[in-house]
């Protein structure tokens, strides 16, 4: 195999993250006294581009505005408050310690270390732990309901994968909550004439002149108007990759395209095949559910999760006998128990699945019960936590969880990789930052429930509005480049003539014929569980699907107008390019980590094996060379304050 | 199940737009009107023409992104209930089902079922939020919130931005979206400070894009998000108090400053009869 994949990428010098070195607990605090600052009445001097307007993008536009700074953003939504971070149900995590469970930022960042599986930088982590603090006092202050205990403390409850109640929510609906907070922020400043918010338009390329990023080229999705914007910065908060997989728990029109560009031109791609499975979603009932809906994580706070002891039991799950269930998480995994990570919930679940226990109509689902939650804390407990999902459930499958269990299964979620950034957020294109899921950090191999809120807020409101200036205050004095620079009218004509190759293939198949292939293909061959064999086919059949997608695609109607499909086309091509290094990234990475399980390397108890001495590494891939071939870079990891130790959720 | 569909077609904004016809043979009863539109388009692109353009994103009822009217009901035919969650069960065999664009002069159409909202954010761009700089925050729990309270406030923040409401009322009112934000912001001690300002800049915002509330009710079927009513009636509360303490507080102030700049630049006669000090003339 190693034969093969030489042939199929290359490997080059290793990269450094510029983590300053010291004590965690002051590192932050010491390196924002090192970050230059910008003067204020210099701040509108620069321009700043924003792209994305979740939680990271409306915070960093929204901060960076009050800064001062001339911030326009940008949204393919017809509206900011529309971006998925909206979606996230269960929680976001703060080492607030309002509970005596000995709790700590210590604490925490241990967990999100552990919960990685020993993949993710220890500064970042830290840093993302010391500032949960301040995001839930930020999001009070901007009127989130949280919920609340009696006496009138803001409450939180426990979420997998952690023995610590650090999880804050509203209601079920806690994405959403921050959401608006951020995209309200947002409008402050749109209200006040300071930003600019463009919606419906979409970012497709970023324009980098001189080694520095310097624009982006954007569509107007109503118009068809390419134009471009230049700046002295670009952030990129534009999302995960989930998608990918077609039936995912994303939304819709979540993609990888901003971040798919701007690697091809130039910036290093980590860990593309950290993909989270989440192990609370429905189980796909027929060919036409759009989507994988996901059910919050908390439900398996009070959930228990089993099958019938015996494979192929029909039997209606009330008529099954308690000794004839086999209850495998809290057995596996005593002390987590139900609550265990996800990857590892996941895959249990698969195995499950695998070994023909699977419930329901397609035999494709676990229970999960809430029978014994509901008699020991009564109905309406029960339902002031989890009300809402329980009425989610209930819509999609007609079935009711009040009277029997639910079924659940694993679903692609939230991808750990993503652009690869320095300790202050940018990519490897200087100029080019990029916070929330689409970049790699904070999370490892798997991210722990209720961080994605977290990290993507922290990057938003406490981290880009402090580094981006350290990087703007070197140009004072600089103008954004002109629109008629050759670098931007190259862009620009790169843009134009991919469009127009998308709608003059003239072939037979819409883009989504290729979407839905490319995600079975992911789903079998880039799974919760993957082989060397698996993999190699996985890639090849993703290039042969790619070339055909070329030959065969059909985009009807012309780009001067709002369509639909030719946005789904572009989309989909660059998941196509997209997929492949995935798989490449998992058939290189010779380890189990995380949510990154090859076959070949577990125990013999059937756990995750690392390989700490080779692999304890981020890849950060580096687009094609001349002979094509990705290069694979590496950026070391080093573990000084949590030892490297074998994740045991026993 | 086969369905007759209806679809409102128009290509751009100034298309006058029409009805066009088509069927759909294998409609499942789970399916949601999406779904039934995702289908429909697949159908369309395999004939090579175009698909039908429509708003939508997480599927999961919660992004706020679609919209569309079934059978002249904004969403469809369940209500409290988004497109996206509408199933094809109210609908049987043989049945023809007419889809059109929210519609509302509020919501100009862009192209086909799409069309824009952007009013609803001018109305939170003029107050819809809590003024605090990034990094000003003090310790949340210095500032306790009643259980009941902070659950009522989440109630009223429940609202997913779709629109609904405006498309279902005979006037194009958005008094429950403005006034479900109001009620969230007034009802939490966060929104206190603003809290004249922010209704008085909103529902002046409101007027200027959509029409007047009629107390019709016809939106609060139509909320996907639960909204309530009474949101209407604490939106007037809120004014009334508003313009009230305005008249009390603000404005006598506000006119003696203006006042007083008059009279370093020009004599009061020589200057805007609104601008003239009470009882000035």
């Amino acid at each position: 195999m190693i034969a093969d994949l030489d042939q199929r990428r290359a490997v080059g010098p290793e990269i450094h993250g510029a983590a300053p070195t010291g004590d965690l607990a002051e590192l932050w605090e010491q390196h924002q006294l090192d970050l230059k600052l910008v003067n204020p009445p210099n701040r509108r001097k620069f321009k700043v581009i924003v792209v994305g307007t979740g939680l990271a993008g409306a915070g960093a536009a929204a901060t960076l505005s009050e800064l001062g700074y001339q911030v326009e953003a940008f949204t393919f939504h017809d509206a900011p408050r529309r971006a998925h971070s909206v979606a996230a149900q269960g929680g976001i995590n703060a080492a607030k310690a309002y509970k005596a469970d000995g709790d700590s930022v210590e604490r925490f960042f241990r967990d999100t270390v552990k919960g990685g599986d020993f993949r993710t930088r220890e500064a970042d982590a830290y840093r993302l732990a010391e500032l949960s603090v301040r995001v839930i006092d930020h999001m009070t202050a901007q009127g989130v309901p949280f919920a609340r205990e009696y006496g009138g403390g803001i409450a939180t409850r426990s979420f997998g994968g952690v023995q610590v109640s650090r999880t804050f929510y509203a209601r079920g609906q806690t994405g959403q909550q921050l959401q608006i907070a951020g995209s309200q922020q947002l409008l402050k400043e749109v209200g006040a004439g300071r930003l600019k918010l463009n919606t419906r338009t979409e970012m497709l390329d970023l324009i980098v002149s001189e080694g520095r990023a310097v624009g982006i080229v954007v569509r107007d999705l109503v118009t068809g108007e390419i134009r471009p914007v230049t700046a002295h910065a670009v952030v990129l908060a534009t999302g995960g990759y989930g998608n990918a997989y077609y039936k995912s728990t994303l939304a819709k029109s979540s993609n990888v395209s901003a971040t798919w560009r701007a690697h091809k031109r130039g910036a290093l791609f980590a860990n593309p095949c950290y993909v989270q499975f989440h192990p609370t979603s429905l189980p796909l009932n027929s060919e036409w559910q759009s989507k994988v809906t996901l059910m919050s994580e908390s439900l398996r706070n009070d959930g228990r999760v089993w099958v019938p002891a015996q494979p192929g039991d029909d039997r209606p799950p009330n008529e099954i006998p308690e000794e004839e269930r086999d209850y495998y998480l809290e057995r596996l995994y005593p002390s987590f128990g139900n609550l265990a990570p996800r990857d590892i919930s996941s895959r249990a679940a698969k195995a499950q699945l695998d070994a023909g226990k699977g419930v329901g109509p397609l035999r494709n689902g676990v229970y999960l019960d809430f029978s014994d939650a509901i008699a020991r804390l009564g109905r309406k407990t029960i339902e002031d936590r989890y009300s809402n999902l329980f009425e989610l459930y209930i819509d999609a499958t007609g079935e009711d969880p009040w009277t029997e269990p639910m079924r659940i299964a694993p679903g692609p979620h939230f991808v750990m990789g993503g652009l690869w950034t320095d300790y202050d957020g940018m990519s490897s294109i200087p100029g080019l930052f990029v916070g929330g899921e689409a970049s790699f950090n904070y999370h490892g191999a798997n991210r722990l429930g209720a961080n994605s809120l977290l990290s993507a807020s922290v990057d938003g409101w406490f981290v880009l509005p402090w580094t981006v200036p350290n990087y703007l205050a070197p140009q004072l004095g600089t103008a954004p480049l002109p629109e008629d620079h050759p670098d931007v009218q190259a862009t620009v004509r790169q843009v134009r003539e991919q469009l127009d190759a998308l709608l003059s293939v003239g072939g037979t198949r819409g883009p989504d014929y290729f979407h839905k292939e490319l995600g079975e293909l992911l789903w079998d061959h880039v799974g919760v569980e993957r082989n060397a064999h698996s993999l190699a086919k996985g890639a090849d059949a993703i290039r042969d699907l790619r070339e055909e997608f070329w030959r065969d695609v059909r985009v009807v109607g012309h780009g001067q107008q709002l369509n639909q499909e030719l946005e789904r086309a572009g989309r989909v091509a660059d998941f196509l390019e997209q997929a492949e290094l995935m798989a490449l990234d998992a058939l290189d990475r010779e380890e189990s980590a995380g949510a990154h399980f090859r076959t070949e390397h577990q125990t013999e108890e059937g756990e995750a094996r690392r390989d700490d001495e080779n692999w304890a590494n981020t890849s950060a891939w580096a687009p094609p060379g001349p002979d094509g071939r990705p290069v694979r870079r590496s950026e070391p990891l080093t573990f000084e304050r949590v030892p490297l130790a074998t994740r045991s959720y026993k | 199940m086969r369905l007759q569909l209806e679809v409102w077609r128009q290509d751009h904004a100034n298309d006058p737009g029409r009805f066009e016809r088509y069927q759909v043979d294998e409609a499942g009863a789970e399916m949601s009107v999406l779904e039934l539109l995702d289908m429909l388009n697949a159908q369309l692109v395999d004939e090579g023409r175009e698909p039908v353009a429509f708003d939508h994103d997480c599927r999961e009822g919660i992004c706020g992104s679609c919209g569309v009217m079934v059978e002249g009901r904004p969403h469809g035919p369940v209500d409290y209930t988004p497109s996206c969650l509408q199933r094809l069960r109210s609908f049987s065999d043989g049945d023809t089902v007419r889809i059109e664009p929210f519609r509302s002069e509020a919501f100009p159409v862009l192209r086909d079922l799409v069309v824009d909202r952007s009013g609803l954010d001018r109305i939170i761009a003029s107050g819809g939020y809590v003024s605090t700089p990034t990094n000003a925050a003090t310790e949340a729990l210095t500032m306790p919130v009643n259980r009941n309270e902070a659950d009522q406030a989440m109630d009223f923040a429940a609202c997913i931005g779709c629109g609904a409401c405006v498309a279902a009322c005979p006037n194009a009112a958005a008094q429950l979206f403005t006034g479900a934000k109001v009620a969230h912001m007034a009802s939490l001690p966060q929104g206190q400070v603003e809290r004249a300002e922010r209704v008085r800049a909103m529902v002046d915002t409101m007027e200027t894009d959509f029409g007047s509330c009629t107390n019709m009710g016809e939106c609060e079927p139509a909320c996907p998000a639960d909204i309530p009513l009474r949101v209407i009636a604490e939106l007037n509360r809120e004014y009334r108090k508003a313009l009230w303490q305005h008249r009390r507080t603000e404005e006598p102030d506000r006119r003696g400053i203006r006042w007083l700049s008059r009279l370093r630049t020009g004599p009061w006669w020589q200057s805007d009869p609104d601008e003239r000090p009470p009882g000035g003339g």
